[in-house]
């Protein structure tokens, strides 16, 4: 029977930085192990395993099995951008809300450090020795460079200063703000790839990589895995008390895409799908942006920070500047964003993102956050973006139980 | 003689060189690729349509790590051309923030990339400041 409420039951991440003794399937096993044992279910009760991994070859989730365990399930192996995390939750959710399945696994698994500069590819760009005419725009000669950019620093850097065209307030000094916050916050975080504090100066003088981001306001290269294991509602009242006390529930799981923008065109929209998303998410958990203790947002640069603020509503339209001004994202502010460092610090293995920000909400929750503790959070949202675009929406709340 | 190709197939060239998009005859949204429907109204039929050569900065960043073979610096921005959004770098300035500024006024140019072994040049566009 299909149930509306769905539990987190058990959930876990790898340290994030640098694994070079690992490959994927260690990191994602690792990271499987340990859900499956924070949740006390074993593989056989897995119904359903949705696997994500987007740098790699391919059948992530066939080779995980081969070294957790193969009981002939399906698998789901899931890209999607940054959202590759995000969306293999909550395909194993919806397998859990179809009640097609009693036990869920989603898993993300990335080894991303020392990838160096992502987007507009890593081989050297060269004209030929005649024009001919290639590809959807009949381009002659590469294009990265002479129209634009492809690279993710700068489509970001881009997307920070729209914000600052349309609404006024942005600096670059603004932007290293959030920089330097969010590396404030990593030094709490043992998890994380980098937990070394920055000075403002430190973060501006720093090498420039697309202006106005520098090296320490882009997200962190970095290996790491996070997994899941979800049930009903109905599944969660025949587990044991501590098992329904450290359960979290998923109050609101949303995917969107970008609907059609004009200057989607040429600018990746990220910012209509998020605030779509975040809409829908409210409305389903029956919560307000106040209501959240604390928000782990997709921070892939501090530039795009600032716009999320706005797109999460958790400031007035507009108003994303005034709002960070305020301290208002700081822990000790109204609304904590990015306690865990971000991915500026924490690191961005691309598809373990959007789990390990699940982590990182539940950890909370379930008051087990030691010296970065956000004191009695109750409820918590967990947002990423795939380029393209896609956005996943997560809102979590302790059981009360 | 020499002969010209634009670098991309939505540049004419000519004695004013222009952006042209594939426009939607239903809902009016411009395209400069190719679309089997319009992304925004599912319609089916497409016209050209010239893009203004001038416009606004409503965006950019100036690029200092990039690609392999790509020179840097260089500013990459969007512009708002008369409400079409137009992908493009900011040439002819001094690629600082000083000199690159949020809604400053840029028109369309064009410039050399070469010329190839048979003796054709290829035609770049970029954008450049107006005041």
């Amino acid at each position: 029977m299909a149930s509306d409420d769905i539990w987190i039951l058990g959930i876990a991440m790898t340290k994030f930085g640098k694994h070079s003794d690992k490959d994927i399937v260690d990191l994602g096993a690792e990271a499987v192990m340990a859900a499956l044992t924070d949740a006390g279910v074993s593989m056989r009760e897995i119904g359903v395993l949705a696997a994500g991994n987007l740098m790699g070859g391919g059948g992530f989730g066939q080779m995980l099995q081969k070294q957790v365990g193969q009981t002939g399930i399906p698998v789901y192996n899931v890209t999607n951008a940054c959202a590759t995390g995000a969306t293999a939750l909550r395909t194993a959710i919806m397998a859990v809300k179809a009640g097609e399945v009693k036990f869920g696994l989603a898993v993300g698994a990335e080894k991303l450090a020392g990838a160096g500069l992502l987007g507009g590819g890593g081989s050297a760009k060269k004209d030929g020795n005649k024009w001919e005419p290639k590809g959807r725009f009949g381009s002659v000669a590469p294009t990265d460079g002479r129209i634009g950019t492809d690279t993710m620093p700068g489509t970001f850097a881009q997307v920070g200063m729209e914000y600052g065209h349309k609404y006024g307030g942005v600096s670059f000094e603004l932007f290293a703000r959030i920089s330097e916050k969010n590396h404030a916050h990593s030094t709490l975080n043992p998890m994380a790839a980098y937990q070394k504090q920055f000075t403002l100066d430190e973060i501006m003088n720093d090498m420039m990589i697309a202006y106005p981001n520098t090296r320490p306001m882009c997200s962190a290269n970095c290996d790491g895995a996070a997994a899941a294991v979800v049930c009903s509602g109905e599944t969660l009242k025949t587990l044991s008390l501590e098992q329904q006390r450290r359960a979290i529930k998923v109050s609101a799981s949303v995917l969107t895409t970008d609907p059609y923008q004009e200057s989607c065109q040429v600018l990746p929209d990220v910012n209509t799908l998020t605030r779509n998303a975040a809409k829908i998410a409210y409305e389903q958990a029956g919560v307000a942006p106040s209501d959240l203790d604390l928000v782990e947002l997709h921070d892939c640069f501090a530039t795009a920070e600032l716009v999320h603020y706005d797109n999460l509503m958790l400031c007035p339209e507009g108003g994303a500047v005034d709002f960070f001004n305020s301290g208002a994202t700081w822990r000790t502010g109204s609304t904590p964003v990015n306690v865990s460092g971000g991915l500026e610090s924490k690191g961005h293995p691309i598809a373990a993102t959007g789990i390990a920000n699940i982590w990182e909400i539940c950890h909370h929750l379930r008051n087990e956050a030691g010296n970065r503790q956000i004191a009695d959070a109750k409820v918590g949202l967990a947002h990423v973006i795939g380029l393209g675009s896609a956005c996943g929406i997560h809102i979590l709340e302790r059981s009360g139980r | 003689m020499s002969t010209q190709i634009p670098h991309v197939n939505y540049l004419e060239l000519g004695d004013r060189p222009h952006l042209v998009a594939n426009e939607c005859t239903g809902c009016g949204a411009r395209f400069f690729d190719r679309r089997n429907a319009c992304a925004n109204c599912f319609g089916t039929e497409f016209r050209k349509a010239a893009v203004a050569t001038e416009g606004v900065l409503k965006a950019f960043t100036i690029v200092a790590f990039a690609a392999p073979g790509v020179p840097v610096p260089f500013v990459a921005g969007i512009v708002d051309c008369a409400g079409t959004s137009v992908r493009g770098n900011v040439i002819n300035v001094d690629p600082t923030p000083d000199k690159v500024t949020l809604g400053m006024k840029v028109r369309l140019t064009t410039y050399s990339l070469g010329t190839d072994d048979e003796g054709v040049e290829a035609v770049g566009f970029g954008f450049e400041p107006a005041s």
